[in-house]
C-alpha cells in the first residue's frame, strides 16, 4: 500500500476523517513553501498537495489562479517545485502529492518528470486536466514509479466515468463537490451525499472530497460522508494576505489545527 | 495517390497526435452531451435545413467569389477573393454561430456564452443569442475591451453582457479561460460558443463543419467561372476556422495547394508574433493537443499581432495535423506587411479587408512574381476592415510621426 493509501487508513483507524491541504508552490517563494509544508504536516494535516503552478489552469477559481501567477512571476519553475520537493520530503515524511496541469509535464517530458518525482520522495501526482481517456501513457509511468495516481471525480460524470476514474486511481478518487472551479463557497451542496455514495458503488479506495471546502464545519461534515476533505484557497488566502510576514507560520497553523479538529 | 478522408477523426476527436480532450472531469459531461447533441443534429435533415435557411435569408449566403482584376493585374495572375467579408455582421464568424446557436436551441439551452478577443466572434454570438433569443454572456479581457470599445458597444447594442476578464494579461486566451469555467458552473443552462477550431473534442470538429461552407461554395464557384480547380487557396491562421473552413473540401483535390497565413506580429524573432506552427512547439492549450506558444517550462506565452484575430498562442490541431502530412503549407507575414495589403486592397479594389484577412492578402502580393497568369489563387477575404479603421488610423499616424522625429 503506498503512503498515500496510509494516510487514510491511518486516520481511519484513529477513528477520525484524513484532512489533505494543498499549497501553490512557490507562493510566496520557495525556501518558505518547505516551511509552510512543515507547518502544514505540523498541525494536522494527513496529506499535503502542492501545486505546481501553471499560467492557465481550468479547473481552478480566482483565488489560486492569483497565486499560481505571482510564483510565476517571482521565477518558479517545475525543477525549483521538484526540487523544493525534495526538501520537504528530507525534512518530514508527511505524504506529498503535486496537483497540476499536463502541459507542464509534457514540456518537462512525462518520464523524467516522473522520475524525479520519484526520485524528490513524492508520493503521488493528480493531473487535473488529465481525464481517464487521455492518461493511458501516464498512468504506466506513474505504476513505473511509484506514484499514486489519484483522479477527479465530477458530480455529473456518468457511472461508466466514475469506472474509468477509479480503474485508474492508485491513490485516492478526489471527488468534486459540485460544477465550477476551486474556491471556497458558503455551504456544501445539498446531494454530496448522493454523489459520495454513487463512486462508493464502484470502488472501495478512499474516497476525498475537494472544491468550496473552507471551514471546520464544513470538514466535520464531509467526514460524516467521505473519508477525506481537501481544503485549498481557504489556506491560499491566508498565505496571500499574511505574505512573508512573521504571522505567516502562525496564522497558518492555527488554521490548520482548527481544520484537523473538525 | 488519393488522400481518401484523412481528416476523418477516430472517436476521441484525434487528428494524428493532435486534438483530443485535455480538460477537468468537471467539464467531461458536458462534452459528451454536446458531442451526442451534434452528431444527432448532423444528421438530422431538418436542423441542415433549418441551418441552410439561416445562412442564406440571414447571413446572405453565398457569399460572392470575385475575380479581383486589379490585383489580379498587379499579380500578373487570376486572384479571386472569397468574400466573407459580405455576410451579416462582416466576417465568417457568423457561420459557425449561427450553427451553433441552433444547436443550442435544440439542446434546450437558453444561455450562451462566448469568448472574443477582437470583438468579432463575440459580436456574432451576441447577433445569434438576439436572433434566437437566447441570454448571452461575452467573455473579453480587459485590454481587448480598451482596444475594441466600439464593438463592446456593439454586443451591448445586440442584448449581451460583455464580463471584463482580468487575469492574465487580459487578452484572448484568458477570456478563453473564463468562459470554460463558467460552463464547469453552467452546464447545465449554459451551450459554450467557442469561435474557433480550437478547444476539446467536439469543437475542432463541430465547428470545422460549420465552416465548410466556404469551401463547399469556393469550389462549385471556381469550377463555374473556370472550368478548374484553383491552384492555390490562402487563408489567414489565428485559431483557423476560417482557413479550415475553405481548406477542407480542396483536401481531396491533391492539385490545390493550400496555404494558412500566421501572424508574424513584430517579426518572428522578436517573439512578439501569433504564429504557433511557424515559430511554437507541440503542447497542450484550452483542451487540445497542437502547436502553441510557450517556454521552455510548459506556461504560455502571450501572443501578439496587431490583428487582434490572430492574437492568440494557439492553433486548431487539424491545421498542426495537414502540416505534418504535409497536405497544406503554412507562412507568416508581418504587421507592416500586413498593413500595407490592407491599403493596397481598399485602393486596388475598393474592399477595406480586416487586418486578419489582409495578411493572406499580403502572403500572395509576397509570391506574385512567382505566378503567371494562368495561375488560379484564390484568397478567403475573412472579413471587412471597418473595425480596423480606428486602429490603423491611429498606426499610420504613429508612423508618420515616427518618420518625423
Amino acid at each position: 500500500m503506498n503512503c498515500v493509501r496510509e494516510a487514510f487508513a491511518d486516520a481511519k483507524r484513529q477513528g477520525r476523517g484524513t484532512l489533505i491541504i494543498y499549497i501553490t508552490a512557490g507562493e510566496p517563494n520557495l525556501l518558505q513553501t518547505v516551511e509552510l509544508v512543515d507547518t502544514i504536516a505540523g498541525a494536522g494535516a494527513d496529506i499535503v498537495e502542492l501545486g505546481i503552478p501553471y499560467s492557465d489552469p481550468l479547473a481552478d477559481g480566482p483565488t489560486i489562479q492569483a497565486a499560481s501567477q505571482r510564483a510565476l512571476a517571482a521565477g518558479c519553475t517545475v525543477q525549483g517545485v521538484l526540487d523544493c520537493a525534495a526538501e520537504i520530503k528530507q525534512r518530514n515524511s508527511v505524504p506529498l502529492v503535486f496537483m497540476t496541469c499536463f502541459n507542464p509535464i509534457l514540456q518537462f517530458g512525462p518520464e523524467t518528470f516522473a522520475q524525479h518525482s520519484q526520485q524528490a520522495g513524492v508520493d503521488g501526482v493528480l493531473v487535473s486536466d488529465l481525464p481517464p481517456a487521455e492518461s493511458e501513457q501516464w498512468v504506466s509511468l506513474a505504476a513505473a514509479h511509484k506514484l499514486a495516481t489519484i483522479f477527479l471525480v465530477a458530480p455529473t460524470s456518468t457511472d461508466e466515468r466514475i469506472r474509468q476514474a477509479t480503474d485508474r486511481t492508485t491513490g485516492f478518487v478526489y471527488a468534486v463537490s459540485r460544477p465550477g472551479v476551486t474556491g471556497a463557497r458558503e455551504e456544501l451542496p445539498s446531494d454530496l451525499r448522493q454523489s459520495v455514495e454513487r463512486i462508493r458503488r464502484t470502488t472501495d479506495l478512499p474516497v476525498a472530497v475537494g472544491f468550496g471546502i473552507s471551514t471546520p464545519e464544513q470538514v466535520a461534515a464531509v467526514w460524516e460522508i467521505a473519508d477525506g476533505a481537501v481544503v485549498g484557497s481557504a489556506v491560499v488566502d491566508i498565505i496571500a494576505n499574511t505574505g512573508d510576514s512573521d504571522a505567516l507560520y502562525a496564522e497558518v497553523a492555527q488554521f490548520v489545527a482548527r481544520l484537523a479538529h473538525g | 495517390m488519393a488522400v481518401k478522408e484523412p481528416t476523418a477523426p477516430p472517436p476521441k476527436g484525434r487528428f494524428g497526435k493532435y486534438g483530443g480532450q485535455y480538460v477537468p472531469e468537471t467539464l467531461m459531461a458536458a462534452l459528451d452531451e454536446l458531442e451526442a447533441a451534434y452528431a444527432e443534429a448532423r444528421a438530422d435533415e431538418d436542423f441542415q435545413q433549418t441551418l441552410d435557411y439561416y445562412l442564406r435569408e440571414y447571413a446572405g449566403r453565398p457569399t460572392p467569389l470575385y475575380l479581383a482584376e486589379r490585383l489580379s493585374e498587379v499579380c500578373g495572375a487570376r486572384i479571386y477573393l472569397k468574400r466573407e467579408d459580405l455576410n451579416h455582421t462582416g466576417a465568417h464568424k457568423i457561420n459557425n454561430c449561427l450553427g451553433q446557436g441552433l444547436l443550442a436551441k435544440r439542446m434546450g439551452k437558453p444561455r450562451l456564452i462566448a469568448e472574443t478577443g477582437a470583438g468579432q466572434h463575440g459580436v456574432a454570438a451576441a447577433t445569434v443569442g438576439a436572433l434566437f433569443g437566447l441570454e448571452t454572456v461575452v467573455y473579453m479581457g480587459t485590454e481587448d475591451i480598451r482596444r475594441q470599445a466600439l464593438n463592446c458597444f456593439r454586443m451591448e447594442l445586440l442584448g449581451a453582457e460583455v464580463r471584463p476578464v482580468e487575469s492574465g494579461r487580459g487578452t484572448l486566451k484568458d477570456a478563453l479561460n473564463e468562459a470554460i469555467r463558467d460552463w464547469m458552473a453552467n452546464v447545465e443552462n449554459t451551450h459554450y460558443l467557442l469561435g474557433s477550431v480550437c478547444g476539446p473534442h467536439p469543437y475542432p470538429t463541430m465547428v470545422r463543419d460549420f465552416q465548410t461552407i466556404i469551401g463547399v461554395e469556393t469550389r462549385q464557384q471556381c469550377l463555374e467561372k473556370e472550368g478548374r480547380l484553383p491552384d492555390k487557396v490562402v487563408a489567414c491562421v489565428g485559431g483557423g476556422s476560417n482557413a479550415i473552413g475553405i481548406f477542407h473540401e480542396f483536401i481531396g483535390d491533391e492539385q490545390v495547394e493550400l496555404i494558412g497565413v500566421e501572424a508574424a506580429g513584430k517579426g518572428l524573432a522578436t517573439g512578439e508574433h501569433g504564429a504557433s506552427l511557424a515559430a511554437g512547439s507541440f503542447g497542450v492549450l484550452h483542451g487540445s493537443a497542437s502547436y502553441i506558444l510557450q517556454d521552455s517550462d510548459g506556461q504560455i506565452s502571450e501572443a501578439y499581432s496587431v490583428a487582434a484575430g490572430l492574437d492568440y498562442p494557439g492553433v486548431g490541431p487539424e491545421h498542426a495535423y495537414l502540416r505534418e502530412i504535409g497536405r497544406a503549407h503554412y507562412v507568416a507575414v508581418t504587421d507592416a506587411e500586413a498593413l500595407d495589403a490592407f491599403r493596397r486592397l481598399a485602393e486596388l479594389e475598393g474592399i477595406i479587408p480586416a487586418l486578419e484577412s489582409a495578411h493572406a492578402v499580403a502572403y500572395v502580393l509576397q509570391i506574385a512574381k512567382e505566378l503567371n497568369e494562368d495561375t488560379i489563387v484564390i484568397i478567403n477575404l475573412s472579413g471587412r476592415g471597418d473595425k480596423d479603421a480606428q486602429e490603423v488610423r491611429e498606426l499610420l499616424k504613429s508612423d508618420a510621426k515616427g518618420d518625423e522625429e
